[in-house]
């Protein structure tokens, strides 16, 4: 009943403003301690390599941001990812960039059976997706026949490890793909339609927007982005390898999207945060690998992060 | 109404001078109430009054700033609603707070299911137990059956047994009627009059001014946080109390009746704008049909689970059907679609719209700004080379919020954070800035307060007037006798009867939906 005062972007209190701060503070927190105690950490080698192997965490979390966005998860995009790499040597053949497209149109088309199995069959979302991950990579092993193939194509060496103006192409792909998704949450009615059908799906509905259209083009999109990580990564190792590209991929998008200030009911969105939480998670695990602390250790921090930013969230939608 | 009675006794609860801050907007400002055994106490206030502030320094969800709560005589401040439970001061809240997929004995023991001696859960025992409290209070369903698949009618009914089960010594009612259908509604009557045989304290908050009179001995009136009047019920009359509500003056309270609406009716003539025929959706529906003029407003009435809301679905595209059509002459002029393949987002192209009944669930975004609420539907219209022009959604929402009065501190406010009655006209701006043809309003006076609803009820005869069709669905009588040119009246799923103009009265309606059908008849129902 009483109307509290609010500010412009309607966000109603400090408290949750630090909330949503709370990444930003995070990655200060841990760039000032790799400063002070890690030997060599304040190299442009090293910062290069750091903002490289974030990028198809990145690109995969920003399609992930928002198919949660909808209320929904896609726990294929890292099987979506295998796919796309099968995929790149069968049509190497015919040059890089077709095999590109075959590539990208395959993350398209997985995205579409996602999104027809939410939309219009009605599944729940972890479950449909939850095929598409088991199934996904089946298929890329199949397509590959079980094998590493290695690569040695110009074009795609070049994607991988070659700069533009001294920034790398795949760091100038992650600012493009968020800056697309931004724009078009933001400032278009395709993102309106998104954070409503999110917030509340019966109620989008009776306002008569395209629900079904919607969230298939949600999960298309996802799709489309899990391939591009996947060409990304193929690329930069110069060797497609389905058995282990993006294994785990979607856990640590997850992770990314809710610790960068979104929350898994849906209704709302944080393009910036997502990018912000991918680059929190690869910055914890640069820094316990370069202080010799074994991997489970980042992924045990990495597990206590994604607990703490969801509890977090908890106590923000109870407001 | 025994008011000498509860006079000799000490009051089971008092609140003295209580006052209450919220971030510098006083909210209660030196409230005191008693509240004496065996005694129904209404309190009355429109949104913002202060009612809801003070049920929660009652039961501890708030501490008062100043003043002091006594109960049995002993100063208290409840560590919260359990708390004051746990104590005896049972609260029933206005939404339904109950688990859905449980079942309704479930429900009923919620926190306190009856185990057997392994300490397991005795379903035997706890069905059979539901069953004798239910049927005290006159609720006979299956108590196996999931509460959500219950009417919210019955929802609310069961809420009430639950809060009642446990061992009060006062109860408190927040709007506990707001979804209850008439039947119901006596249900609730008697029951309170068992409360109050028990010498139980009951502080009854309502919106309606006939449930006063019917329920309570005595009245409190919250204006701004302050009691403008407090004593015996048969000392007032329904009209000085919505003055003293809305602070005005009783001349200038219409003496004709309790809407807003005007009595003139308005003028409908020609092919109707909205023509549904032989809707039919086994076994909620068969062979409905509703057509609206321009310029007419179309009453549906029937008791809860007569096939209302389902018929204002069904037009609107938002539940399929078995069989049926719907034409709508809107923007399109002249285009005829088969209701099977209807959905809201072609009723709303054809030029329909509708207002749902139940507004938290199917009609506001809570999350989402006013701004982004109001445009939601029409933003295929307000973008430029594909993108969202502010200023053409500045211009829109700007002329609604205006237009309808819509109080706000910012259009980038969450729509959550406004009132019920504001929520409304959101809802109510969605549509409109659409311009339909026929706007289908399902009860969109329920839950809000005395002012937001006379201006919803002027603001749906000025509509009217301008042309628009209107087919309005509500389970307050007066409503439709005010409002409606026309009123069909439905029971299981069909349509019985409809009245026109100067037949329109509550007492036919009632009759018409309480004539026996032809079959029970026979079998000597």
């Amino acid at each position: 009943m009483t109307v509290q005062a609010v500010g412009r972007r309607g966000r109603t209190n400090p408290r949750e403003q630090l909330q949503a701060a709370g990444v930003y503070l995070a990655i200060a927190a841990l760039l000032l301690f790799n400063l002070a105690f890690t030997p060599h950490f304040a190299t442009v080698t090293n910062l290069r390599l750091q903002l490289i192997q974030v990028a198809p965490v990145a690109i995969v979390a920003v399609g992930m941001a928002l198919v949660i966005a909808t209320e929904g998860i896609d726990l294929s995009v890292g099987s979506t990812m295998a796919i796309a790499a099968a995929l790149i040597p069968l049509y190497i053949g015919y040059g890089a960039w077709p095999a590109i497209a075959v590539a990208l149109l395959a993350g398209v088309a997985v995205g579409l059976v996602n999104g027809g199995l939410v939309a219009f069959a009605g599944m729940q979302p972890i479950i449909a997706t939850l095929g598409l991950l088991v199934a996904g990579r089946g298929l890329a092993l199949v397509l590959a026949d079980g094998r590493l193939v290695e690569l040695f194509d110009p074009t795609l060496g070049a994607l991988g490890n070659s700069a533009v103006l001294g920034l790398p192409v795949s760091l100038l792909i992650v600012v493009g793909v968020a800056a697309v998704a931004g724009i078009a949450m933001r400032r278009t009615a395709f993102g309106r339609r998104v954070l409503a059908i999110g917030g509340n799906r019966a109620a989008a509905n009776l306002a008569g927007l395209p629900v079904k259209r919607t969230l298939v083009t949600v999960y298309a999109f996802s799709g489309l982005l899990a391939a591009s990580a996947g060409i990304l990564s193929t690329a930069r190792q110069s060797a497609s390898d389905p058995s282990f590209v993006g294994l785990l991929i979607e856990l640590s998008a997850i992770t990314a999207v809710v610790v960068g200030g979104t929350p898994l009911s849906g209704g709302r969105v944080r393009i910036l945060g997502t990018l912000m939480g991918a680059l929190l998670m690869q910055l914890i695990t640069a820094t316990i690998i370069q202080h010799n602390l074994p991997d489970s250790t980042a992924r045990m921090v990495q597990a206590a992060i994604i607990v703490a930013a969801v509890y977090i969230q908890r106590g923000r939608s109870r407001m | 109404m025994r008011t000498s009675e509860a006079g000799t006794t000490a009051p089971a609860l008092r609140v003295r001078a209580v006052s209450k801050r919220f971030a510098g907007a006083r909210a209660l400002d030196g409230v005191s109430l008693d509240l004496n055994p065996g005694e129904a106490h209404a309190l009355v206030g429109e949104n913002g009054a202060g009612k809801s502030t003070l049920i929660k320094l009652i039961t501890g969800v708030h501490r008062p700033d100043e003043g002091q709560v006594y109960y049995d005589g002993e100063p208290v401040q409840f560590a919260g609603p359990r708390d004051a439970q746990a104590a005896g001061i049972s609260t029933i809240y206005q939404e339904v707070s109950l688990v859905p997929l449980r079942s309704v004995a479930g429900n009923l023991f919620l926190g306190r299911e009856p185990t057997n001696r392994l300490g397991l859960v005795s379903f035997r025992r706890m069905n059979r137990q539901a069953r004798d409290v239910l049927q005290r209070y006159g609720i006979t369903v299956d108590v196996r059956r999931p509460l959500g698949e219950l009417g919210l009618g019955v929802q609310q009914m069961i809420a009430v047994a639950r809060a009642l089960s446990t061992d009060a010594r006062v109860v408190i009612m927040d709007e506990p009627t707001s979804s209850l259908e008439p039947r119901e509604v006596d249900r609730l009557v008697a029951v309170i009059e068992l409360l109050r045989r028990q010498q139980i304290a009951v502080l009854y908050v309502t919106h309606k001014l006939d449930e006063v009179f019917r329920v309570c001995q005595r009245v409190t009136v919250l204006r701004d946080g302050q009691v403008v009047h407090s004593g015996s019920v048969a000392d007032t009359n329904r009209l000085r109390l919505v003055a003293m509500m809305l602070g005005r003056a009783v001349a200038d309270v219409r003496e004709h009746g309790a809407t807003s609406f005007s009595e003139e009716h308005h003028a409908a003539s020609g092919e109707p704008v909205l023509r549904a025929e032989g809707l039919t959706r086994r076994p909620l529906l068969s062979r409905v049909s509703v057509d609206v003029h321009a310029g007419e407003v179309v009453g549906l009435a029937g008791l809860l689970g007569s096939g209302r809301t389902e018929t204002a679905k069904a037009v609107f595209g938002a539940e399929p059907v078995d069989s049926g059509s719907v034409h709508v002459r809107g923007h399109a002029g002249g285009a005829a679609k088969r209701a099977r393949r209807w959905s809201p987002a072609a009723a709303i192209r054809h030029g329909l719209g509708m207002v749902p009944e139940d507004r938290a669930a199917e009609g506001v975004i809570g999350e989402l700004s006013v701004r982004d609420n109001i445009v939601l539907a029409a933003l295929p219209r307000l973008t430029r080379a594909g993108f969202l022009s502010d200023r053409r959604q500045d211009r829109l929402v700007d002329t609604f919020v205006k237009r309808l009065q819509i109080k706000l501190s910012s259009p980038h406010q969450k729509v959550r954070e406004l009132s019920g009655g504001n929520q409304q006209k959101v809802l109510l701006a969605r549509m409109l800035c659409l311009h339909p043809a026929v706007l289908i309003l399902d009860e969109p006076t329920r839950g809000i307060d005395v002012g937001a609803k006379a201006e919803i009820q002027a603001l749906i005869d000025e509509l009217a007037a301008q042309g628009l069709g209107v087919l309005l669905i509500s389970s307050e009588l007066e409503e439709l006798v005010e409002g409606a040119d026309r009123v069909l009246v439905l029971r299981d799923g069909a349509v019985v009867g409809t009245l026109r103009g100067a037949d329109i009265d509550e007492d036919r309606i009632m009759h018409t939906i309480a004539a026996a059908p032809p079959d029970a008849a026979a079998s000597g129902e």
